[in-house]
């Protein structure tokens, strides 16, 4: 909402000096926001005057153009002197060059003179041009800044205006004014007026407020006007769509006057566009009392006006030219031809007033907030009148409204208004609210006094009465306060009122707390152990495309890979979540690579999204009750799971060139070692196996499983095809788990290993086996076989080539042993070592070499 | 080099001025030697077997049995000068050779490659921590919740009516298909509702989490970006309990100076509400209230959605931005900074904030 100090000034005392600024100063300390200042004379100065066309000289150019050579009375005769500065002429007369044409001798128009400033940082100066000195310059609106209008110069008599030569142009204009620009909340419909404002202006500072509308002198009661039915069928939440409908009649207006240059101001300072003198007077009242409000061309109405819901197929040309195609909930306004308005969101192109409208026809209604809310969403049409009926305007002031609409077509329009009028409708009930005693004060903190709570509420203009209990009140709201229900918003208002800044601060203890959980520590404690081992950690977003999620998601072949879809995605190349984190990370190392850093290791914990089974709920609870174990317990199971994952992409090498050290370029060993890691912190073990996954290299690629069997995710090389495709480095590799399964497999308490003081024995074995034999599962052949004596194995050596069989390979591994009670014999652990071998070999046909 | 003098004759083991004549030419010689080698050859010139000493000594077998006595005497302590000589000489000459090696051993540590990569955590996800263990110590509990989420708790639980503006003020992603009533959290606040139908009261929790809202990325906006809310229900809390809370919140960030400045404002699930500034006595430009984020006292409906009776407890509630906390706290000028994950902008940061 826009402010323009001048007319704040009418109903709230703000100092003479005071700014924009001043004036948002004030006011947010009652809860409004501070937005922008709109102030003309940042970007325009004078000296701009009046002045008069004394002689215009039609000379035709070169280039086919004819420009106006212009002596232009600037100064009054006799007061020559008055106005002095470089580039302006002593005899008040300045010769001026001009290319517009539609103004003539005599006319009056505005002129800015050497030393003024336009809109732009336009410096205004004497120049020569078409062989003359000329020394200013013949505005146009637009070069004023005021108007969009540029098809000619501003000619002062077409706006009403016959001022005396050499008067300040932008006095005149109201380029003096200013506006403050504020926030309004979507509870506080009454603050989208000078009315409400003004209000809240005497609020926060504690000044005299004078209500617009107590000046308008409306008739008590109204009879024998227009024919007006309100017919409302099909109520929204049981509350009639139209409640009150105020028509008034004013006849022999002339709709061509123009619009006075001081309401041009406040309505151009206020953000709305000059249209004609009746829209221009709609909009100003409109501003000034929160009130829409609507002028018919009378003599296009025919038959009585109808409010009514809209029959299915029924369509509107709205004002704005467009075919609008009505849904059964839309409020509307009708007359015997049909549609002539959707309710309070926007009037209809054929009764429309214009140029050679006489006889007017002032609708002021006050409409269901609901309704109208509905219908500006359907139609996707925010208006000013929308804006205002959907957050709720004042029963009470739409027969001033409409009194002050008439007042100004009369004033201005030199119309006559009809002695009669309609006035339709039934006031809601008034909302009354229990105060108990001690209430407010418990709410916010402050002990009020008496005063401070009676005070306040009577300033908002509520009516304050004493309850039945000493010290409790019975408030009735006041009609434009629609947001006033309870007594927690009225403990608001009494504290906003007496000032938020008041509150005390007092700091409450909570009761012994538990810490973090489990799984949060369990968090924790991978990402920091992914960074302290040299893993950098970044954030991607979660909305990726449907090829993503088909690449990365869900391993098996054929397995359908569901992802959830959004119905309104910021753009349709991600308009789905995640079901990996890799698409994201993989982003992110594209872009870093394209920065110049190709040697990463990048790593992002993160929810992805897995629909399954049943997806949200087909309806919701109603909200301010609890609803049912059975509900929620839908609610809750109709929420997708949304596992932590945790994944990492490495790229190129894993230190940085440099004197004497020559770096290593990631492989598969490092992804599979990144997520042993993981295991490792969190004390699971995570158990390797050959694994297959679209997105990784068929032959490097290993899955990890719990020892349960469930598999948490794999590690390994991204394919090739996949890497080339994202113009990602060769061997790049990734890996990515579910961290919340792993979390979940953490064990509750580890109990301790007896450690053993006597010697080790250590014995190798090297054992040829098929090349598809996995290492990992002749280590455990090895384990089991060898007995308890065993203490640890490892393999230390791969070997294939020269001396081994064609389609063999030779492992090695390191076995140590040793007893808890003695010290072993070399006999002892070669028994042990040849019983751990017969396992290999009947097994897996392991020969020892 | 021999290991004795050429045509020297065999001292007489008797002879004391001849024997000490060869003690002092050995203990001359040994002191001579400037390196470990030339002292290897003196020590087996004159206390090898062929050397003067060693023969003399040899000599005494063949003396008189009443001679042997005095000549034991004279070539023992003879033979201990030497070696005590040569022992003397071989410490300082294994000092000067040990301190000589290392001297060699030096290397220029400014040109130290940098072997172990140095990783960071997230700069956001590091503050996330930090305010989550501030609360942690005032005995507040960390709660979670979906990302994707049910309207009802992300809005109908929370007193947003059906037909407010509030709720399109929330510029929310819905998610396929629009009957289902899902959509992507726009606040943390769902997390504070199914807090209070899962916990006893008293409730003391904090949720930080991801938001999502349907902004463009620029300089100042971002779809995705993470919030931390505070949530406490008690008997008897007021706004002042509120403020208390925020202000001791606020100095365990930014330190003892700071205050803060509460200024109506509406929130559906608050009433009061209020808007949450911060003084900045840092800010870029000079000193200044920042705005911060909303707060205020749960409204009665919230705590009936949850089926906490609003007549016996009442609680507070207030959620700030960490990108926002981030960006003025440590003057991170542009949101794209902390989403488009260039590594040099969380390895800047390192561990910490």
């Amino acid at each position: 909402m826009r402010i323009p100090l001048s007319w704040l000034r009418e109903f709230a005392q703000v100092p003479a000096d005071a700014t924009a600024e001043d004036v948002m100063a004030e006011l947010v300390k009652v809860g409004f926001e501070e937005e922008a200042v709109h102030r003309p004379t940042d970007e325009l100065k004078g000296p701009i005057v009046v002045g008069r066309v004394l002689s215009l000289v039609k000379e035709p150019q070169s280039n086919g153009k004819t420009i106006n050579w212009c002596q232009v009375r600037v100064v009054p005769e006799g007061q020559e002197q008055t106005l002095t500065g470089e580039g302006i002429d002593p005899s008040g007369v300045q010769g001026i060059i001009c290319g517009a044409h539609n103004f003539v001798e005599g006319d009056k128009v505005v002129v800015t003179l050497p030393g003024a400033v336009l809109p732009g940082d336009f410096h205004i100066s004497a120049r020569k041009t078409y062989g003359h000195l000329s020394a200013g310059m013949i505005a146009s609106v637009r070069e004023l800044g005021i108007g969009e209008d540029h098809d000619g110069i501003l000619v002062l008599s077409r706006i009403g205006l016959d001022p005396e030569v050499g008067t300040d142009a932008m006095t005149l204009l109201g380029l003096y004014d200013e506006a403050a620009e504020i926030n309004v909340t979507p509870d506080r419909g009454y603050a989208f007026s000078i009315r409400g404002v003004a209000r809240e202006y005497a609020h926060a500072t504690g000044t005299v407020f004078t209500d617009p509308a107590a000046k308008v002198n409306a008739p008590a009661a109204l009879s024998g006007g227009y024919g007006v039915k309100l017919n409302d069928d099909a109520p929204i939440y049981g509350k009639p769509g139209c409640d009150r409908f105020v028509a008034r009649t004013v006849r022999g207006v002339d709709a061509t006057r123009p619009t006075p240059p001081w309401m041009v101001s406040r309505l151009r300072l206020a953000g709305i566009r000059s249209i004609s003198l009746p829209v221009d007077i709609s909009n100003y009242v409109m501003l000034e009392l929160g009130q829409p409000n609507h002028c018919y061309d009378l003599d296009k109405l025919s038959g009585d006006i109808v409010v009514r819901r809209a029959v299915a197929g029924e369509k509107i040309t709205t004002l704005d030219g467009k075919v609008r195609a009505l849904d059964v909930e839309d409020l509307l306004i009708t007359d015997r031809s049909g549609a002539i308005g959707i309710a309070g969101v926007m009037g209809g192109a054929n009764t429309e007033v214009s140029d050679s409208t006489t006889n007017i026809l002032v609708e002021a209604a006050h409409f269901d907030e609901v309704s109208i809310g509905r219908s500006r969403r359907g139609h996707k049409l925010p208006s000013e009148a929308s804006k205002r009926f959907e957050r709720g305007v004042d029963w009470q002031v739409a027969n001033i409204a409409a009194q002050r609409v008439v007042d100004l077509l009369v004033e201005l329009a030199g119309g006559t208004a009809d002695e009669v009028g309609t006035d339709v409708g039934t006031a809601p009930d008034a909302v009354t609210i229990e105060l108990p005693a001690g209430y407010a004060a418990s709410r916010i903190g402050i002990d009020f006094t008496e005063e401070q709570i009676t005070g306040s509420l009577r300033d908002l203009g509520a009516i304050v009465l004493n309850g039945e209990v000493s010290g409790s009140y019975v408030v009735t709201a006041p009609s434009w306060r629609n947001d006033l229900e309870t007594k927690e918003d009225l403990s608001e208002e009494i504290a906003r009122l007496v000032g938020y800044d008041n509150i005390p601060a007092t700091l409450p203890v909570a009761p012994p707390g538990r810490g973090l959980t489990r799984s949060q520590q369990q968090k924790r404690r991978m990402v920091q152990a992914l960074a302290d081992s040299g893993l950098t950690e970044v954030l991607s977003y979660p909305f990726v495309s449907k090829s993503s999620n088909d690449t990365f998601g869900v391993a098996e072949e054929g397995a359908a890979r569901t992802a959830l879809k959004l119905a309104n995605p910021i753009s349709e190349e991600h308009g789905y979540l995640r079901t990996s984190v890799l698409p994201g990370l993989i982003e992110v190392a594209r872009r870093n690579h394209s920065r110049g850093f190709r040697d990463l290791a990048l790593f992002e914990a993160g929810s992805v999204f897995l629909p399954d089974g049943q997806l949200g709920t087909a309806s919701i609870p109603p909200l301010g009750v609890k609803p049912s174990e059975e509900v929620l317990d839908g609610l809750y199971d109709g929420v997708p799971d949304q596992p932590l994952h945790i994944a990492a992409v490495l790229t190129g090498h894993d230190s940085p060139a440099a004197a004497a050290h020559a770096p290593r370029a990631w492989d598969w060993a490092d992804a599979l070692d990144v997520a042993r890691l993981i295991g490792d912190v969190l004390g699971v073990e995570l158990v390797v196996s050959q694994g297959s996954h679209q997105a990784f290299h068929p032959g490097r690629a290993a899955q990890l499983a719990l020892r349960s069997g469930d598999v948490v995710g794999y590690a390994g090389e991204l394919h090739p095809k996949l890497l080339a495709a994202h113009d990602m480095p060769a061997r790049s590799v990734a890996l990515e788990l579910n961290a919340d399964a792993i979390f979940d497999a953490a064990p509750d308490v580890i109990v301790a290993k007896y450690i053993s003081g006597f010697p080790v024995a250590t014995q190798d074995v090297a054992l040829v086996v098929p090349r598809d034999v996995p290492a990992d599962a002749v280590l455990a052949a090895l384990r089991e076989g060898a007995g308890e004596l065993l203490e640890d194995v490892a393999l230390f050596d791969v070997y294939a080539g020269q001396g081994i069989e064609d389609g063999k390979k030779s492992l090695a591994f390191g076995l140590r042993f040793r007893a808890t009670d003695r010290t072993l014999t070399a006999d002892e652990a070669s028994e042990a070592r040849e019983a751990a071998v017969a396992v290999a070999a009947e097994r897996f046909g392991a020969v020892q070499r | 080099m021999t290991d004795t003098l050429p045509g020297a004759a065999i001292p007489n083991p008797l002879d004391e001025a001849a024997i000490t004549a060869a003690v002092e030419e050995a203990v001359a010689a040994i002191a001579a030697a400037s390196s470990l080698e030339e002292l290897k050859a003196v020590r087996l010139a004159h206390t090898g077997e062929k050397s003067p000493l060693s023969l003399a000594n040899r000599e005494i077998g063949g003396l008189a049995k009443e001679q042997k006595a005095a000549a034991g005497k004279l070539m023992g302590s003879s033979r201990g000068r030497v070696n005590q000589a040569l022992a003397a000489r071989t410490a300082v000459l294994e000092a000067e050779n040990d301190a000589r090696i290392l001297v060699e051993e030096t290397v220029d540590v400014t040109a130290a490659p940098r072997r172990r990569r140095a990783g960071a955590r997230h700069p956001l996800s590091t503050l996330q921590d930090r305010v989550a263990d501030i609360f942690v110590g005032m005995g507040w509990e960390i709660a979670e919740g979906p990302e994707v989420e049910s309207e009802w708790f992300n809005f109908d639980a929370l007193n947003f009516k059906p037909d407010h503006p509030a709720r399109e003020m929330q510029d929310t992603f819905f998610v396929e298909p629009p009957e289902a009533h899902l959509l992507m959290r726009t606040h943390t606040s769902p997390v504070q509702v199914r807090s209070m139908l899962e916990r006893d009261v008293p409730i003391y929790v904090l949720c930080p989490g991801k938001v999502f809202r349907t902004d463009e990325l620029d300089a100042t906006h971002t779809p995705v970006f993470h919030q931390f809310e505070g949530l406490a229900i008690d008997k008897k809390l007021s706004m002042a309990d509120l403020r208390g809370t925020l202000e001791h919140f606020a100095r365990q960030m930014f330190g003892d100076e700071a205050q803060i400045r509460l200024r109506p404002n509406y929130f559906p699930f608050t009433e009061p509400s209020a808007e949450l500034d911060i003084w900045h006595p840092g800010a870029k430009g000079g000193p200044r209230w920042i705005e911060w984020g909303g707060c205020g006292m749960v409204n009665p409906n919230v705590l009936r959605a949850a089926g906490i009776d609003p007549d016996e407890y009442s609680g507070f509630a207030f959620g700030m931005g960490i990108e926002r906390t981030l960006m003025f706290r440590n003057e991170v000028g542009d949101m794209r900074d902390m989403i488009e994950g260039d590594v040099r902008f969380s390895e800047h940061f390192g561990m910490e904030i």
